[in-house]
């Protein structure tokens, strides 16, 4: 087995990055499992075969939602981004282009790297931060 | 699943938000400690312990000429604040309501403020936690009952009691809401702000501080007071009902003094 999911020298990445990295490989490979699954479905004529593969092509959604929302939870941007655009009526583009102009603002004090906690936690939506905290974190420096 | 089971409230996404956003505007203004302290975390809430370095002889050997030492650590506190959110109050929100009534949880975060406020100024014997006021070296300088125009003057002996002690600056100044409200109102002769006056002598800012007796003076230079944060700050689920859902802020920490020389205490009263 290959570790070309690290773009970069694997033992100068810390840990965190590194499970986002393979959590990353093993998003795009429930990704590519929907696709081939699909097109098996488009062509087989057997119908017990087509109904196997698409109970396996259901555990691969399954899979793909559970990577994705781990990764989500782990970048506030991220998630912050993707509320904007999942499961919201309208049109897709429109909403990917205000949820990513939405999070700008805040990118710097929310960091887009994974984070495993040390500082403030990142938004969430503008809501909890990525350990399901308030972010609030420490305030030296503030007034009143 | 965190254990805030916070998936578990029937409170949809613009609720949630409404909620969090309440909690953060009214804690932050009253958690005058994170203002003054040094804050590491947070490590989680499986973080059970900060280590203190120290050990303590047991007083048996396990094994003739075998000696036994024990680590001595710091178990963090669990703070819990309950409180309810009326559903139809939720439904509100959900339906673009920005009147929304959360008193319940303003005052569960004013509780919640002020108990991390007096563990760190005053302490927490029960948790073996030791207050900022409770531990100094110097001798506490009494503000009095009535004497709002005299706070310079107390304020400058803290100073120099600090820097006497090699301890360096910048200072803060950690005010209870009397004293604070009391500096903001007065002017010293010639009109000058007695605010400004204070924060010219410390160096540093002046922070309303509720749970805290009087004032103390801290250093700011790092390294003296030690905030260690497990779970931040968090809004939990607890149930629900009918009529309102039961809701909780929390967070665990422990809090240590590692110069009891870099504070001076200002009680109302010595």
């Amino acid at each position: 087995m290959g570790f070309d999911q690290y773009h970069e020298p694997a033992d100068e990445l810390p840990p965190e990055t590194r499970t986002f990295a393979r959590m990353c490989a093993s998003l795009t490979e429930e990704a590519e499992a929907i696709g081939w699954y699909e097109q098996r479905l488009a062509v087989e004529p057997d119908a017990q075969a087509r109904a196997i593969m698409r109970d396996a092509q259901g555990e691969e959604f399954k899979h793909f939602a559970m990577d994705l929302e781990y990764l989500l939870r782990r970048t506030p941007r991220w998630r912050e981004i993707a509320q904007g655009v999942l499961f919201q009526p309208g049109d897709v583009v429109e909403h990917g282009e205000e949820a990513e102009a939405e999070s700008g603002d805040e990118e710097a004090a929310a960091g887009d790297a994974p984070r495993s906690g040390g500082g403030p936690g990142g938004s969430f939506g503008g809501a909890a931060a990525a350990d399901g905290s308030l972010g609030i974190g420490s305030l030296k420096g503030a007034t009143l | 699943m965190s254990h805030l089971l916070r998936e578990h409230a029937p409170i949809t996404a613009a609720g949630w938000k409404e909620v969090d956003e309440e909690a953060r505007e009214r804690l932050t203004p009253a958690l005058a400690a994170r203002k003054l302290v040094d804050f590491a975390g947070p490590l989680g809430w499986e973080h059970s312990a900060t280590a203190l370095g120290r050990v303590a002889a047991l007083a048996d050997e396990p094994v003739r000429g075998v000696a036994a030492l024990q680590r001595r650590v710091l178990p963090l506190v669990e703070l819990r604040a309950p409180f309810t959110v009326a559903r139809e109050e939720l439904r509100a929100i959900d339906r673009g309501a920005v009147d929304a009534d959360l008193d319940a949880l303003d005052a569960a975060a004013q509780r919640i403020a002020v108990a991390e406020n007096l563990a760190v100024f005053h302490g927490l014997a029960s948790a073996g936690i030791e207050g900022i006021a409770q531990v100094s070296s110097h001798p506490p300088v009494p503000l009095g009952e009535d004497a709002c125009d005299r706070y310079p003057t107390h304020v400058a002996r803290a100073v120099e009691m600090l820097l006497s002690a090699g301890i360096e600056g910048p200072y803060g100044l950690a005010l209870s809401p009397e004293a604070y409200t009391g500096v903001v109102e007065t002017t010293e002769r010639g009109g000058y702000p007695l605010l400004d006056h204070l924060k010219k002598i410390v160096g540093g800012p002046l922070v309303w501080a509720p749970g805290v007796d009087g004032a103390v003076v801290v250093s700011l230079r790092g390294g003296d007071f030690l905030f260690e944060s497990g779970q931040d700050l968090s809004v939990g689920y607890e149930r629900h009902d009918e009529q309102a859902v039961h809701l909780y802020l929390e967070e665990s920490f422990s809090f240590r003094v590692a110069t009891p020389e870099a504070a001076v205490a200002l009680p109302v009263n010595a």
